[in-house]
């Protein structure tokens, strides 16, 4: 039922590209340039040759993408091809460059939090977390006891909603066309209007500000939250009887694009990726960021590093985001909703430099700035964990069949608004 | 069993798919164009200028200070400000925008013109069926096309548009208290003052009509 690993790896050495080196034992171990010839530059696809020295089949180069229905968006796959086998995949990405970071390098401090939205457009609640706290390190801002808690709870909803539409799509890329997708759909839809009678937009929320969050709750909102994730159990129990135990699903997940612990920290993967790949690595845990340190909840780490591990990983974590959820909808104290130092217009940072990171759903979302005291960031960076996500793309597709490259694509988890900004 | 797996989602299927005959719940779908949910009261879409009063030119509460034109994130707004002044809800001489646009197709509806407007002229709509056949021209909105009435704004946000009213309702008492004491002291003084020529005994009828906004009506 599941193919072994280590069978579709030793296909790279068999397919008559490796005419620079010899083929080597467990490629995927260990991320040294030197042992992978089709990362050296320059290098050429000759055809395969058999024993006699005689051409026996021919390589074939397609483009996946950019319009492809399975790319998340627009996405590009070149894509060489020895009969169904991948033997080099190379992803090509800047579609969907939008100039995100030096528009931000010349507009105020302020007018850069709606362009984060637009960044992972599923979880804008997240990025604007992100952001907000980048420059609340920089200015030196406390947000309030009541934000801390209502961006928590944001946060975990926006990760409920996010795993929820990833499970959806990647079950759409294995072929379950449609009901899995639309039963997370429906369940996205109650998150999405919590969120706009919170802050005005389903998606867009543009909600946080440096100091706090823009508006109060709305009278009855905590109501409906809670109601919403008291539900939520029990849709993940029937997503799960839906699929989990699905053999057609097992077979297509189960040792498919193995991601191994060393290469997962050697390329600095981060997000639910990595701990499938059974690294414990949770940035709520680690930075303790916010107040995560108050809540009582677990990190859900992976043993193969395979598709079903990102996938159970994404259920599992789901699971917890509901404990922190419960908690956080309990503790909320009342109080002030924003920083009274906060100035939302003529906001200028003294100079200095400040990371601010968070685990969003897909990973570490971390923004960096440098201010000269001007109201404009010197230099602004997005560490997107979409784009770091994919780039060992490769490595986990070589030597796996077509139709498993997008598999493990839809298992990285990205959003291209997010990879090319 | 090979096969058990693939029975039980089946099973979930059909329970949604039956479901969906008897639990509101499992259908949670409307028929758009038939039947329209109403507009959460945060919701918002594109903004507006809101203007007191029955007349749409007299009554704008925008002076024109072009706050939201430098603020806003993809500069969606252009302003031209006027050669004269018209009174503003306190009586106060203010000029007002003799062009106000917003080209709708680069707003992106964040709102920072809303938070940043120091005289609460600017509000988020939540009109949303905004599609023309006329590209050029039907997405930019001119004054004309932006200017609500108070009463509209009060329709769509009541809690936000009460306290609004309340707070403008209290810096027009403050101001009439303020116009009547310099115009006390000015009366006891031998020497006339410039201020009495900068407020037009006209203006008064006009700004207690506009200081007192019509309840809701829908």
């Amino acid at each position: 039922m599941s193919q072994s690993p280590s069978s579709t790896i030793g296909i790279v050495g068999g397919t008559g590209l490796a005419s620079q080196a010899s083929p080597t034992e467990g490629q995927s171990s260990s991320f040294g340039a030197q042992s992978l010839p089709h990362h050296q530059p320059g290098y050429s696809l000759q055809p395969k040759v058999d024993a006699a020295g005689e051409v026996s089949s021919e390589l074939l180069e397609i483009a996946m993408g950019p319009h492809h229905p399975s790319t998340h968006g627009v996405f590009r796959m070149d894509v060489v091809l020895d009969g169904e086998r991948v033997v080099k995949l190379k992803p090509v990405f800047g579609y969907l460059h939008r100039n995100h970071e030096k528009i931000a390098e010349n507009t105020s401090y302020l007018a850069s939090m709606p362009y984060t939205d637009r960044l992972d457009y599923l979880c804008s609640m997240t990025n604007n977390w992100a952001y907000a706290l980048a420059v609340e390190k920089l200015a030196g801002l406390k947000p309030t006891e009541r934000a801390e808690y209502i961006r928590v709870i944001t946060a975990e909803l926006t990760r409920l909603l996010n795993h929820t539409c990833l499970i959806g799509f990647l079950v759409q890329d294995m072929g379950a066309m449609g009901t899995p997708l639309m039963y997370a759909f429906r369940e996205r839809e109650k998150i999405l209007d919590l969120f706009e009678s919170l802050s005005g937009a389903r998606m867009m929320c543009n909600y946080m500000r440096f100091g706090g969050c823009r508006v109060d709750l709305p009278p009855g909102w905590l109501d409906q939250a809670r109601a919403v994730v008291a539900g939520y159990p029990q849709f993940l129990d029937e997503f799960e009887a839906l699929l989990s135990e699905n053999e057609i699903l097992l077979a297509r997940s189960q040792g498919v694009g193995v991601l191994s612990r060393e290469l997962a920290i050697n390329a600095s993967i981060t997000g639910p990726m990595l701990r499938a790949s059974g690294v414990n690595y949770d940035i709520r845990k680690v930075d303790k960021y916010g107040i995560y340190d108050r809540f009582d909840f677990r990190i859900p780490l992976g043993e193969h590093g395979d598709v079903f591990d990102r996938y159970m990983i994404r259920i599992l974590e789901m699971r917890e985001s509901i404990k922190i959820l419960t908690q956080a909808l309990k503790d909320i104290p009342e109080g002030p909703i924003v920083d009274p130092k906060a100035k939302l217009r003529g906001f200028r940072p003294k100079a200095g430099e400040a990371y601010g990171r968070i685990e969003a759903g897909k990973g570490e979302l971390g923004f960096y700035l440098i201010s000269d005291g001007s109201p404009n960031p010197y230099r602004y960076r997005v560490r997107p964990p979409s784009l770091i996500n994919l780039t060992i793309l490769e490595d986990m597709c070589l030597g796996t069949t077509i139709g498993d490259v997008m598999v493990i694509l839809g298992s990285v988890d990205i959003v291209l608004g997010e990879v090319d900004r | 069993m090979l096969g058990t797996g693939i029975i039980k989602g089946m099973v979930e299927t059909a329970r949604n798919f039956v479901g969906s005959y008897t639990d509101e719940a499992r259908l949670t779908t409307s028929e758009y164009p038939e039947e329209k949910l109403s507009p959460k009261e945060n919701a918002r879409t594109f903004p507006f200028l809101v203007f007191d009063t029955t007349d749409s030119a007299a009554g704008l509460r925008c002076v024109a200070c072009q706050i939201c034109e430098k603020e806003c994130p993809p500069k969606c707004i252009y302003i031209e400000k006027s050669k004269t002044k018209k009174p503003d809800y306190t009586g106060k001489p203010q000029l007002f925008p003799a062009v106000f646009d917003i080209d709708i197709s680069v707003c992106m509806s964040c709102q920072i013109c809303v938070e940043v407007c120091p005289f609460d002229a600017i509000k988020m709509d939540q009109a949303f069926e905004l599609s023309t056949s006329d590209r050029f021209g039907g997405l930019l909105l001119h004054k004309e096309d932006l200017a609500k009435p108070n009463d509209y704004y009060i329709s769509i946000h009541p809690s936000e548009a009460r306290e609004v009213d309340e707070r403008l309702a209290a810096e027009k008492v403050k101001a009439e208290a303020k116009a009547k004491a310099e115009a006390a002291g000015s009366a006891s003084e031998p020497k006339p003052a410039i201020a009495p020529t900068t407020k037009p005994a006209p203006a008064q009828p006009q700004t207690g009509a506009s200081a007192t906004p019509a309840p809701a009506t829908t």
